[in-house]
């Protein structure tokens, strides 16, 4: 028995011993991931898809952006690019580095350059942008450029998601372009110059990851960018059907 | 002769290895597989979730946590009363542990009842790094089973917590699959006219918010016990026999509602602290919580123990059984959760204006009483069509004419089993009823068995606002995230009343560690002491803390994703005993919330 007791007082001494070390410890200040802002990045391709026109031009385009950041600033990279097959040239070749912050609680503010290098002239800008999303669901993006030649547009993204189901998605899309001044190199003229229209019908197959579609796209020059266009021999109205994944990651 | 002796001299042993017990866990990559999916996560000692750890009140144990990882870990005792530097939470109580090292906790037990521990380090929790705790209470239980068993919930996702963290940073409604669809326009359009539809529909589109944000999470596995619901968990019991079923919802984020179709469950326990027995059809478990019911089952049947999630876009299923092998059916999954605008009523600065079309729709009024001086005024295509059972034959007073400011507060109808719950906003869409029209559990059922406190006026009151915005998964206490937060202060020996000011769509399980959150539900000296406290949609929550434990503590809302993203405090707790004091009087930290 006093064998038994002696174990105890030794196991009790022992605890003492280590709570009284335990004591000696000073409180530590949080220097761990979660007490720094949350860095996080993603990656993603509106449209990824195969353009096939009433005219036979068939066309590789993508919209895509990566970002990285925290939810006080982001460094965004977005890219669009239509690629036309036949002639293997980009008809569209556009790439914007831009930072962004947030000014509302559904609004960020960005700043970048954005450089276009298609088949011809090239073009740099700088932008300013808004891009969130407005009451009633609409994702709304809107940018105002200005070249190295000073011409200045604006350019407005808005798209708008319908869903059949939660897997089967309607989304409508509208991009419309004006600008201030003519840039006639590029075959741009003053005002209203193009918009474009989609509807994409989309299945998500693997998570919000990959989502395919189909959908049709409507492309339309107007006022002076029309007339510039006809001049050189290029149509201005175009419709396209098309085949094309959402991806994300 | 010689065996009796043995046994005699092991019996005295026991009691003296009992008081000093020690424990081994080891912290490695496991294979979880859930029937669904087979999937790489953390679990303890080899497998996920991992052991019972079975403790007695008195003892003082001693853990010794080996990482096996390649990345630091924790473990945190939830809801343990014990020194701050073994609570287990990196940055507050302690470094955390490195890949390869063995770190001891040791400490006293000071409770009874049913806990759980978990990982505090990055996303291990959701990725499997979960146990449970049983501790064996030195006195007499005031109630009595012959059985007993560990319900430990889970909602495992194919998707690592990094993963979900960052999808839902890139698309707040990367996994919600319960979303208002052209279908169910329809549907409403037929239920509650096309202008009220519609209305409706601006109504939240103008706010930008989704009556279907009742879970962040869809697309997981509900698990009891590590087993998924074809894998099928079952707990054996002969008739006629009472069974203790501990549930712990060791959820990364999913609120499971609880039936045992064919079984009344008796609530005893919540959060491992004995509460006045009260007898229920169904509960609702929000993240981190435990809840210990009695049942006794009397016939040679299987009962299913069917826990659907809040949103209805996934459950968990158990079977207890006379024998292995034997199932009772598996209930339906009920239709999915909508928010109501009543939900959305706490937050700031919203526009009441685009309350027109408003839609009651989900009311199920199964009672009239109570309706006297019910109040409906001004609101415009407010749509009562969908009441199933109203009853307005004995409803007197009741003026529908001129009213101005809608009086929600008389809405208390259906006393017995009704959607009302002083606990929810009133109308809300969350408010949840029992699948058999029975008795479901509210908060406000709970009252203390043995109150461990005296009832004493708080010393003052610390208003905490659930903030958050979910287009941009931002989460946060009084519109600040942690990283930019300072902590909150409290004095040794004071009483503190918190005040839990929801303004947000979601449901917020707030968890204090090392101190008790006794819950206000109105019966004073009775209020249950927990230690995670669920703040609905749109509710003002309060409950009063005994400031009795020293050092630094951890306080956040429980859903993983909404910690991490900010819905996070620390708590530093100054003065205190003689021996604490030094440790405080270190801590050169500035700042501080109150």
């Amino acid at each position: 028995m006093s064998c038994i007791r002696s174990i105890v007082a030794v196991s009790v001494l022992a605890s003492i011993g280590v709570s009284t070390a335990v004591t000696a410890q000073e409180m530590i200040s949080d220097t761990t991931a979660r007490k720094q802002p949350l860095t996080t990045w993603g990656v993603q391709f509106e449209e990824f898809e195969y353009r096939y026109s009433d005219d036979d031009e068939e066309l590789g385009v993508w919209n895509a952006d990566a970002f990285y950041g925290t939810d006080d600033f982001k460094v965004r990279l977005l890219t669009t690019g239509e690629y036309e097959i036949e002639e293997q040239a980009y008809e569209t070749l556009e790439n914007q580095l831009v930072g962004q912050i947030p000014i509302s609680k559904f609004f960020d503010a960005k700043a970048g350059v954005r450089f276009d290098t298609p088949e011809g002239p090239d073009r740099t800008y700088a932008v300013l942008g808004v891009a969130g999303l407005a009451p009633q669901w609409f994702e709304i993006d809107a940018n105002l450029y200005v070249s190295n030649d000073g011409d200045t547009s604006a350019e407005l993204d808005a798209e708008y998601e319908l869903l059949f189901t939660n897997y089967w998605i309607l989304a409508a899309t509208l991009d419309a372009s004006v600008a201030f001044s003519e840039d006639e190199e590029i075959g741009v003229g003053k005002g209203l110059v193009s918009t474009e229209t989609g509807l994409r019908l989309s299945y998500d197959l693997i998570d919000r990851a990959f989502s395919p579609y189909v959908g049709v796209v409507h492309e339309r020059k107007y006022g002076d960018s029309a007339d510039l266009a006809e001049a050189s021999g290029g149509g201005t109205e175009d419709w396209f059907a098309v085949i094309g994944a959402r991806i994300a990651f | 002769m010689k065996t009796r002796l043995l046994t005699g001299l092991l019996s005295l042993l026991m009691p003296a290895m009992v008081m000093a017990g020690e424990y081994d866990l080891t912290v490695d990559r496991v294979k979880i597989d859930t029937g669904d999916f087979v999937k790489e996560g953390i679990g303890y000692n080899g497998a996920s979730p991992g052991p019972v750890m079975r403790f007695k009140e008195g003892e003082n144990v001693k853990i010794n946590v080996t990482n096996n990882l390649d990345e630091m870990t924790s473990i945190h005792w939830h809801g343990l009363i014990l020194p701050f530097d073994q609570d287990g939470v990196p940055g507050i109580s302690f470094p955390g542990i490195k890949p390869g090292e063995t770190f001891t906790y040791e400490f006293p037990i000071q409770q009874a009842g049913t806990y759980w521990f978990h990982s505090h380090s990055g996303f291990q929790e959701p990725d499997g790094a979960y146990g449970s705790i049983v501790i064996e209470p030195e006195g007499r239980e005031p109630f009595r089973y012959d059985r007993e068993y560990v319900v430990q919930l889970t909602d495992k996702h194919p998707h690592s917590g990094d993963r979900i963290m960052r999808n839902l940073k890139m698309m707040p409604d990367y996994y919600n699959r319960e979303q208002q669809t052209v279908g169910e326009f329809f549907s409403d359009v037929s239920k509650n006219g096309l202008m009220n539809t519609v209305s409706d529909r601006m109504a939240w589109g103008g706010m930008r918010m989704m009556k279907a944000d009742v879970e962040d999470i869809h697309g997981f596995t509900g698990l009891i016990n590590g087993k998924g619901p074809s894998q099928n968990w079952t707990g054996i019991f002969e008739p006629g026999e009472r069974i203790r079923l501990r549930f712990i919802n060791s959820s990364a984020m999913t609120y499971f509602d609880i039936r045992i179709p064919g079984l009344d469950m008796t609530v005893v326990q919540a959060d491992g602290n004995n509460v006045q027995p009260v007898s229920v059809d169904e509960f609702r478990i929000g993240v981190a919580e435990t809840y210990d019911v009695i049942v006794r089952p009397k016939d040679e049947q299987a009962y299913t123990i069917f826990a659907e999630s809040m949103g209805r876009s996934g459950y968990a299923r158990a079977t207890l059984a006379p024998e292995e092998g034997m199932e009772a059916a598996v209930p339906q999954l009920r239709e999915p959760a909508r928010l109501t605008m009543a939900d959305m009523s706490g937050m700031a600065g919203m526009d009441h204006g685009s309350m027109a079309g408003m839609d009651h729709g989900d009311m199920n009024m199964s009672s009239s009483e109570g309706m006297g001086g019910m109040d409906h005024s001004s609101m415009e295509g407010m749509d009562h069509s969908n009441m199933k059972g109203m009853d307005h034959s004995n409803m007197e007073g009741m003026d529908h004419s001129g009213m101005s400011g809608m009086d929600h507060g008389s809405m208390a109808m259906g006393k017995k089993g009704g959607p009302s719950d002083p606990f929810y906003a009133k109308g809300s869409g969350l408010v949840p009823t029992a699948a058999n029209g029975g008795k479901f559990l509210s908060y406000a059922d709970l009252k203390a068995q043995d109150p461990l406190y005296e009832l004493r006026e708080p010393t003052r009151e610390i208003e905490l606002r659930l903030t958050g915005n979910m287009e941009r998964y931002t989460w946060s206490i009084n519109g600040v995230k942690y990283e930019d937060a300072d902590p909150i202060r409290l004095k040794y020996g004071e009483r503190v009343r918190f005040k839990f000011v929801n303004e947000t769509m979601m449901t917020h399980p707030m968890h204090l560690h090392g101190m008790w959150s006794i819950l206000d539900v109105g019966a004073g000296q009775w209020n249950p002491i927990k230690h995670t406290i669920s703040v609905n949609p749109g509710t003002t929550v309060y409950m009063e803390t005994e400031v009795d434990e020293p050092g630094q503590w951890a306080f956040h809302c429980h859903l993983s994703y909404h910690a991490a993203a900010g819905m996070f405090r620390k708590v530093i707790v100054e003065g205190g005993p003689e021996s604490a004091q030094a440790k405080t009087d270190v801590l050169v930290e500035d700042g501080g919330e109150v």
